[in-house]
C-alpha cells in the first residue's frame, strides 16, 4: 500500500515537472513564432534603412536604428570607464568586510533593483531639466548609463575576482607594483569577462523603454547631433502598438529586429564566456 | 505494523510477496565469514564515456565478512563499489556491463527496484555526508521515506542506531542541533548510523577513515570491526595497515594500461603472507603503488 | 641609492594617483544611488511640504485636473499584479529548475535552460506587444473586456519566471553532489531526495530568486502598461482593468506639471522604497548563503 502511494507520488511529481516545462515552452514558442510569422515577411534591407512615413505605419526604421545606436553608444562610453574603475577598486582594493567597499557594493545592489521607470524620472529631473540637456539622445544615453552601471560593475568585478590569487602573489614576489600588476597582468586576463559585461550592459540598454520615454523623447527624424531628440527601437514598438492605429505590422517587424539584435548580442556574450571558461580549464 | 510489509521483493516494485530480508536487523548466529557468496560479480566492466575504467572483474563477497578492496588510486575500486548499489546510475555517461548479483537478485537488471536495493545496501563515503539538518532529522528522513516509522518507537529506533555507533552518549542532549556542528569522526559515525537504521545486509565503505584524524579514525575502525558477522562489509582503503587489521578478505585492484583490473583476491592471511601475484607482493611490501 | 629611492617614490606616487582615481570613480558609482534619491525627493518636495503625503491616500480619486491625487488604486493594482505573478512564477520557476537539474535528459536540459535565458533577454516592450495583440484578445473572447489584471499577471509571470528559475537552478547546482549521492545511497526516491534534501538545503537561494522576481514585478512598466487597460480603479475581480504606479508615471509624466508632477515623483519614491526593501531582503539572504557555505 505504501509502495503504491509512493509510486503515485513519484509519477505525480514527474508529471508535474514535465507539465511545467511544457507549459512554459508553449507561450515562449508562441511568442517567437508569432513575431516571426508576422514580422518576417516585411523584413528587408529597405525596411532597415528607410525613413518611417505616416507615423511609422509605412516606411522603415533607419533613423530609429541610428538613434538607438547613438543612445547606446553614449551609455557605454560613459558607463565603461566608471564601471571599470569601480570594479577594479572593489575587487583589488577592498576586502569583503571593508566599510567603504561594502557601502558601495550595497548601494550598487540596490541600484540594480531600482525600476527603470524610476531611472526615467531621475533622468528627466537631473539630465533634462537640472543640467538643461532637454529631451535628447545625450540625456537618454546618460540615464541608461546609470541603469547599466550596476550590472556592468558586477560582471567585471567577478571576472577580476576569478583570476587566481597566485598571479597576484607571484607578481608581488617579483616586486611589481600593485598598479602595474593590475594593468599588465590582471587586466589582460580579465578582458573576456569585461567584454561579456559590456555586451550584457549593451543588451540591457537596448531593451530598455521606460527610462527613455521622457528622457530621449519620441522624435523619429534622423538625429543630427547628440542634443537632438531620438526615438529608440523599443519606444518605436510601444508607440506603434499603443498610439498608432494600424501600426501593428511595422511594430511586429521592429520587434523582430530588436529581438534579433538582442539575441545576437547574447549569443556573442555566451560564446565569449564559453570560450573563456574552456581556455581557463586548459591544463597549465 | 508488520515490518515485513515494508520490505517487499526487491525484484518487482508492485509485488507484495514475502520479504527477502525482514526487519529488524539480520543477526547472524553463525560464524562470520560463511563461505557463501553474498555478492557475485562476473565479468563486470565499467566504462565512463566509452572509456573503460574497470574490466572483467570476477569477485565474490562473502556473507558477514569484511572484504577490503586495495590498490592505487584510479584503478576502479570506487566505481566497483558504486556499481553494487547502482549509484553509477547517477553518472550520465557511465555504463556497467557483465553480471552482478546480490544473493539471487540481479543488481544490474533494469527492473530491479533501486530504492529497495539501496535500502539493503548501505553506503558510507570518504567525507562525512551528513545533511545540513539536525542530527535527529538526518536519521528520520531515511526512516520515514522507507516507511519505517512506527510512531511510538521512532525515538527508540534512533537511540538504538546511535548507540550502535557509540554516538548516543555524546549527542543524546543535542539531537536537535545541526549535524554539521559535530566533529568529523562523529559525523562519519552519524552517517554510519543513518545507514544502519535501515537495517541493510551489506555495507559499502569508501575510504571511510581517510578524511578523519587518527583518533576518530580508530573509533570508526573499531566500529567497522564490530559489524563483522552482522553485515557483509566491503571497504575501500588506501591504508594497508588498516586492511591487514580489519579485513577477512582482500582484493587487489590495479590499473593496467589505464584500465582497472582485479589482480588477486583471497583471504587476508593469504594476501599478506603468501601472495601469488608479483604485483600483490610488491604492493604489500610497499615497493609499488 | 638616492636614484633607487626616487624611483620607488615616483612609483608610489603613480600608484597613489591610480588608487585615488579608482576611489573617485567608485565614489561616483556608489554616490549615484544617493543622487537618484535626492532628486526624487527634490521633485516631490513641493507636494510633500505644501499638501502633505497623507493626501495621496485620502484624496477622493485620481483627478489631476481637479488637484485630487489619490494613489491607492494604483498601489493596489501594483501589489495585486506583482503578488499574483509571483504566486504563479515561483512554483513554475522552481519546478523548471528541478526539471533542468533532475528530470530532463542532458540535451533537453541544455536547450531548456537556453530557452529560459533567451526569455530573460526579451525586452519588456516585446512582451507587452505580444500580450496586447495575442493574449488580450484571447482573454477578451473568454471574458471581456480583455485588458485586465489577469493579462498583467500572466505577462509578468512570463517575465519574472526566468529570474526565479535561473537563480533557483544556480543554487541547486551549488549543492554538493555528495548530498544527492548519499540520499540516493540511502534508497531515497527522486522526489523524496528533492523534497527532503534539495529544497530545504537550497531554500535561501530559492527565496532570493523570489524576492528579486518580486522586485522586478513591482517595477515593471511597459508590459503592464500595454496589457492592463490602465483604468484607475480598485479591481473587483481578475478580469477588471487596472493601472499600476509605474504605468501611471509612464502615461502622465509627459504633460504633468506642478503638483501633478510632484505626485508622480512621490509614486516613484514609493516604488523605490518597496523595491529597496525586497532587494535588501534578497541580499541579506544571499549574504547568509555565502556565510553558510563558507562555514
Amino acid at each position: 500500500m505504501r509502495l503504491l502511494s509512493k509510486t503515485i507520488r513519484e509519477t505525480g511529481a514527474t508529471l508535474l515537472v514535465w507539465g511545467t516545462a511544457t507549459s512554459i515552452t508553449i507561450p515562449f514558442l508562441w511568442l517567437i513564432g508569432d513575431l516571426l510569422w508576422h514580422g518576417w515577411p516585411q523584413l528587408s534591407l529597405n525596411f532597415v534603412l528607410a525613413l518611417p512615413h505616416n507615423a511609422g505605419r509605412e516606411g522603415g526604421i533607419g533613423p530609429i536604428l541610428v538613434s538607438t545606436g547613438l543612445i547606446v553608444s553614449v551609455c557605454m562610453v560613459v558607463a565603461l570607464p566608471i564601471g571599470l574603475g569601480t570594479a577594479l577598486f572593489l575587487s583589488e582594493y577592498t576586502r569583503n568586510n571593508h566599510m567603504y567597499g561594502r557601502l558601495i557594493r550595497g548601494s550598487l545592489d540596490v541600484l540594480a533593483g531600482v525600476p527603470s521607470i524610476v531611472f526615467g524620472l531621475f533622468g528627466n529631473a537631473f539630465f533634462c531639466q537640472t543640467l538643461g540637456l532637454g529631451f535628447s539622445i545625450l540625456s537618454g544615453g546618460l540615464t541608461l548609463a546609470c541603469m547599466v552601471l550596476p550590472i556592468l560593475i558586477r560582471t567585471v568585478e567577478e571576472s577580476f575576482r576569478a583570476i587566481s590569487q597566485d598571479q597576484r602573489l607571484s607578481a608581488a614576489a617579483l616586486g611589481i607594483s600593485k598598479r602595474a600588476t593590475i594593468l599588465l597582468i590582471l587586466f589582460p586576463a580579465a578582458i573576456p569577462g569585461l567584454l561579456v559585461g559590456c555586451i550584457l550592459g549593451l543588451g540591457r540598454a537596448m531593451a530598455e523603454t521606460a527610462a527613455l520615454i521622457f528622457t530621449s523623447g519620441y522624435v523619429d527624424r534622423m538625429p543630427e547631433s547628440l542634443m537632438d531628440s531620438g526615438r529608440a527601437l523599443s519606444i518605436h514598438i510601444y508607440d506603434l502598438a499603443m498610439n498608432v492605429a494600424g501600426g501593428n505590422p511595422n511594430a511586429y517587424t521592429t520587434a523582430l529586429v530588436l529581438v534579433g539584435l538582442l539575441l545576437t548580442i547574447n549569443l556573442f556574450a555566451s560564446w565569449i564566456a564559453d570560450k573563456w571558461t574552456t581556455l581557463n580549464q586548459l591544463p597549465t | 505494523m508488520d515490518y515485513a510489509e515494508s520490505t517487499p521483493d526487491i525484484r518487482q516494485a508492485q509485488d507484495h510477496s514475502p520479504a527477502i530480508q525482514s526487519w529488524p536487523p539480520y543477526q547472524s548466529t553463525q560464524l562470520c565469514c560463511e563461505p557463501t557468496a553474498h555478492i557475485r560479480a562476473k565479468n563486470l566492466s565499467i566504462a565512463y564515456h566509452k572509456h573503460s575504467v574497470l574490466q572483467n572483474v570476477d569477485l565474490e563477497i562473502n556473507k558477514g565478512c569484511i572484504t577490503a578492496l586495495v590498490g592505487p588510486s584510479g584503478c576502479g575500486k570506487t566505481s566497483f563499489l558504486m556499481s553494487i548499489n547502482r549509484l553509477t546510475d547517477l553518472i550520465p555517461t557511465c555504463r556497467v556491463s557483465g553480471q552482478l548479483h546480490m544473493n539471487e537478485v540481479d543488481i544490474l537488471a533494469p527492473t530491479t527496484n533501486l530504492l529497495l536495493l539501496r535500502r539493503q545496501i548501505g553506503m558510507i563515503f570518504q567525507k562525512p555526508t551528513v545533511f545540513p539538518f539536525t542530527i535527529k532529522k538526518n536519521l528520520e528522513i531515511p526512516l520515514r521515506e522507507h516507511g519505517i516509522h512506527p510512531k511510538t518507537s521512532l525515538a527508540s529506533t534512533i537511540e538504538t542506531a546511535l548507540q550502535q555507533v557509540g554516538l548516543w552518549d555524546e549527542v543524546k542532549d543535542r539531537l536537535n542541533h545541526p549535524a554539521q556542528a559535530l566533529s568529523g569522526g562523529q559525523q562519519q559515525r552519524l552517517c554510519l548510523a543513518r545507514a544502519l537504521v535501515l537495517a541493510p545486509q551489506i555495507l559499502l565503505l569508501d575510504e571511510p577513515c581517510s578524511a578523519l584524524d587518527p583518533i576518530s579514525s580508530g573509533v570508526v575502525e573499531d566500529l567497522i570491526v564490530s559489524l563483522r558477522g552482522q553485515y557483509s562489509v566491503v571497504i575501500v582503503t588506501h591504508n594497508l595497515a588498516q586492511a591487514r587489521r580489519i579485513s577477512d578478505h582482500v582484493a587487489l585492484f590495479w590499473s593496467v594500461d589505464g584500465v582497472g583490473q582485479l589482480i588477486e583476491t583471497g583471504s587476508a592471511q593469504h594476501m599478506f603472507e603468501s601472495p601469488q601475484h608479483e604485483l600483490t607482493a610488491a604492493y604489500i611490501s610497499g615497493a609499488r603503488g | 641609492m638616492t636614484l633607487f629611492s626616487n624611483i620607488i617614490l615616483s612609483h608610489s606616487k603613480i600608484d597613489f594617483l591610480f588608487l585615488w582615481s579608482l576611489r573617485a570613480l567608485a565614489l561616483s558609482a556608489g554616490g549615484l544611488l544617493l543622487l537618484v534619491i535626492v532628486f526624487l525627493f527634490h521633485e516631490s518636495w513641493p507636494y510633500l511640504t505644501q499638501i502633505g503625503l497623507a493626501n495621496v491616500f485620502t484624496d477622493h480619486g485620481w483627478f489631476p485636473t481637479e488637484q485630487s491625487y489619490q494613489l491607492t488604486p494604483m498601489i493596489s493594482g501594483t501589489i495585486l499584479a506583482a503578488c499574483g505573478s509571483i504566486f504563479l512564477a515561483a512554483p513554475l520557476g522552481i519546478l523548471s529548475a528541478l526539471f533542468c537539474h533532475f528530470y530532463a535528459p542532458p540535451f533537453l536540459s541544455y536547450w531548456y535552460r537556453r530557452m529560459i535565458e533567451l526569455l530573460a533577454g526579451i525586452p519588456s516592450v516585446v512582451f507587452g506587444f505580444w500580450g496586447l495583440v495575442v493574449l488580450v484578445p484571447v482573454i477578451a473572447a473568454w471574458h471581456p473586456p480583455g485588458p485586465s489584471l489577469l493579462a498583467g499577471i500572466l505577462i509578468l509571470t512570463l517575465m519574472i519566471l526566468p529570474t526565479i528559475m535561473l537563480i533557483a537552478h544556480a543554487s541547486i547546482r551549488q549543492l554538493p553532489t555528495i548530498y544527492i549521492q548519499s540520499a540516493t545511497a540511502l534508497g531515497l526516491s527522486q522526489w523524496a531526495t528533492i523534497w527532503h534534501i534539495v529544497l530545504p538545503t537550497s531554500r535561501i537561494g530559492l527565496l532570493t530568486g523570489i524576492f528579486l522576481g518580486l522586485a522586478r514585478a513591482l517595477g515593471e512598466t511597459m508590459a503592464i502598461l500595454m496589457v492592463c487597460g490602465n483604468v484607475v480603479q480598485h479591481p473587483s475581480h481578475i478580469f477588471d482593468p487596472i493601472r499600476t504606479l509605474t504605468a501611471n508615471i509612464a502615461l502622465e509624466m509627459a504633460y504633468a506639471v506642478d503638483h501633478h508632477r510632484s505626485v508622480l515623483f512621490i509614486s516613484g519614491l514609493l516604488l523605490m522604497g518597496l523595491v529597496i526593501a525586497f532587494v535588501s531582503l534578497a541580499e541579506i539572504l544571499r549574504y547568509k548563503t555565502t556565510y553558510a557555505l563558507t562555514q
